[in-house]
């Protein structure tokens, strides 16, 4: 892009990922902020969907990936819903969760990615979620030990946790799918 | 196996696939319970998957593309193999991961072969993912559902909650309206209750940042329940798991330091349709309920 401006917005490394690995065309955001006005977790971003939007063409990686909003947003669809240009916002976050996890090492004391590795890692052993298991380690990798403590006699009288984990039949199968899955990933 | 044209029929069985889910077997028993319940009483046959595994859910889509598609087809081959053409779901949250891994497979021969190397079986996205809902709605119809009413809930007034992933995006999930669902307003209706109209229909609960981000989905549930509460609703229903778990669980940490609402009881539509049609309380799991529907009940 030739200019004869100070802004020489050349670095298009960050916005050619996004939009590889997200299937998507951020490059059209036009930024009417209708993404932004009906996100419900708005509120409590640092940057709002439409800024990420713009930091990405800009190719701002630092701050979009380091920032909180992409481990507040809740992937609840309205941004990708309601995008007149038909931009999969969520899409792009998910993009980006996994950017920063990959590139930054501070990514890993997320408390949602320590969240998404307790989850995971329950599945990939025993095929299904294994709620008292996974929250154990969720509790020991984040150490965020008392939290929610107090809900822990209440879910068991009301025997929405049990202690005994349960394995899936198909939990071979679902280690080898882990496996391939994470070599096809690197593939992308 | 398959379902072939029985919409119009009334006295014969629909069969389906059931895929529970997680949540299904822990946090959300009574869901579980409830929706075979209620499907025995509608002659809806539901087997389940043999052998399901986790779909992924937000963790798996969050962190790896490959797997978030790779767990439901695996499931879907399974429902395939088992000889039948229709998945019955009922968390909102596996429906959408399912059909999801269902719309990348159909419209994406990379996505497809990908899929197709990691589970080492072929799929080719043939095998419809339905939710309950929409089963209610569009396979058994609200009058055939109104016909079977035992106990009319007249002058309940009752505030329909979607949340997000049962609408929303529209091109992989449409059933409904994503904007302005009216489903289970009218399965509440067809009860005999009252459904109000509110706008948070499909506002967001924050799902599983309860645990992460406690604070911030607290706020997002009492914003949901006192809006409820001031469209004069006396209950909610809900048709996911997490939704049920932000409302009715954690309604006390929500309601903690934000003000004076009434307690709210928050009843998945199957529990509500299964009080309509005068199924068993037992079978409905309603013991599970942290706010208990007990007022609603016994009027």
């Amino acid at each position: 892009m030739a200019m004869n401006s100070t802004l020489e917005w050349t670095d298009t490394a960050l916005l050619r990922e996004v939009e590889r690995r997200s299937g998507t065309p951020v490059s059209a955001c036009f930024q009417c902020h209708k993404c932004s006005s009906g996100c419900p977790v708005g509120p409590e971003m640092d940057l709002l969907s439409s800024q990420i939007m713009r930091l990405i063409n800009l190719g701002a990686k630092d701050e979009v990936l380091e920032s909180e909003a992409i481990w507040a947003c809740a992937s609840c669809q309205a941004c990708t819903t309601r995008c007149p240009m038909g931009i999969d916002i969520a899409a792009v976050m998910d993009t980006l969760r996994m950017m920063a996890v990959e590139s930054r090492a501070g990514a890993r004391r997320s408390r949602g990615r320590q969240f998404n590795k307790a989850f995971l890692t329950s599945v990939r052993w025993q095929g299904r979620v294994f709620e008292f298991g996974m929250m154990a380690l969720y509790k020991l990798i984040s150490r965020d030990l008392f939290s929610d403590m107090d809900k822990v006699p209440k879910m068991l009288a009301k025997r929405k946790l049990s202690f005994w984990p349960k394995f899936a039949r198909g939990a071979g199968e679902v280690r080898k799918v882990f496996k391939r899955a994470e070599e096809e990933e690197k593939k992308r | 196996m398959t379902k072939a044209s029985s919409t119009s029929s009334t006295s014969s069985t629909r069969k389906y696939a059931f895929f529970p889910g997680c949540s299904l077997e822990s946090t959300a028993w009574d869901f579980d319970k409830s929706t075979r319940a209620l499907c025995r009483a509608l002659d809806i046959e539901l087997t389940d998957i043999p052998d399901w595994v986790c779909c992924g859910s937000t963790p798996a889509h969050s962190s790896n593309a490959s797997l978030a598609v790779a767990l439901p087809v695996l499931n879907l081959q399974k429902a395939q193999a088992a000889g039948f053409s229709e998945v019955l779901t009922a968390c909102a949250s596996c429906y959408a991961r399912l059909r999801t891994a269902n719309y990348a497979v159909r419209n994406d021969p990379i996505e497809r072969e990908r899929a197709e190397r990691i589970t080492e079986k072929p799929y080719d996205g043939s095998v419809q993912v339905r939710h309950i809902l929409d089963v209610l709605i569009n396979d058994v119809g609200v009058r055939e559902i109104r016909k079977r009413v035992k106990t009319r809930l007249d002058g309940l007034k009752v505030a329909s909650y979607y949340g997000c992933l049962l609408s929303r995006p529209p091109e992989v999930v449409a059933f409904d309206d994503a904007e302005h669902p009216t489903c289970m307003d009218e399965l509440v209706k067809a009860a005999g209750a009252e459904a109000v109209d509110w706008p948070f229909k499909t506002e967001c609960c924050g799902a599983s940042l309860s645990i992460t981000k406690s604070d911030m989905v607290n706020r997002m549930s009492f914003r949901i329940l006192s809006m409820a509460h001031q469209a004069g609703a006396e209950c909610i229903v809900v048709a996911c798991p997490l939704c049920q778990i932000n409302l009715d669980f954690r309604q006390a940490d929500a309601k903690k330091n934000r003000g004076d609402l009434p307690d709210i009881p928050v009843l998945y539509i199957t529990q509500f349709l299964g009080l309509a049609l005068g199924l068993d309380l037992e079978a409905l799991g309603l013991d599970a309920l942290t706010i208990s529907p007990a007022a609603l009940v016994s009027r």
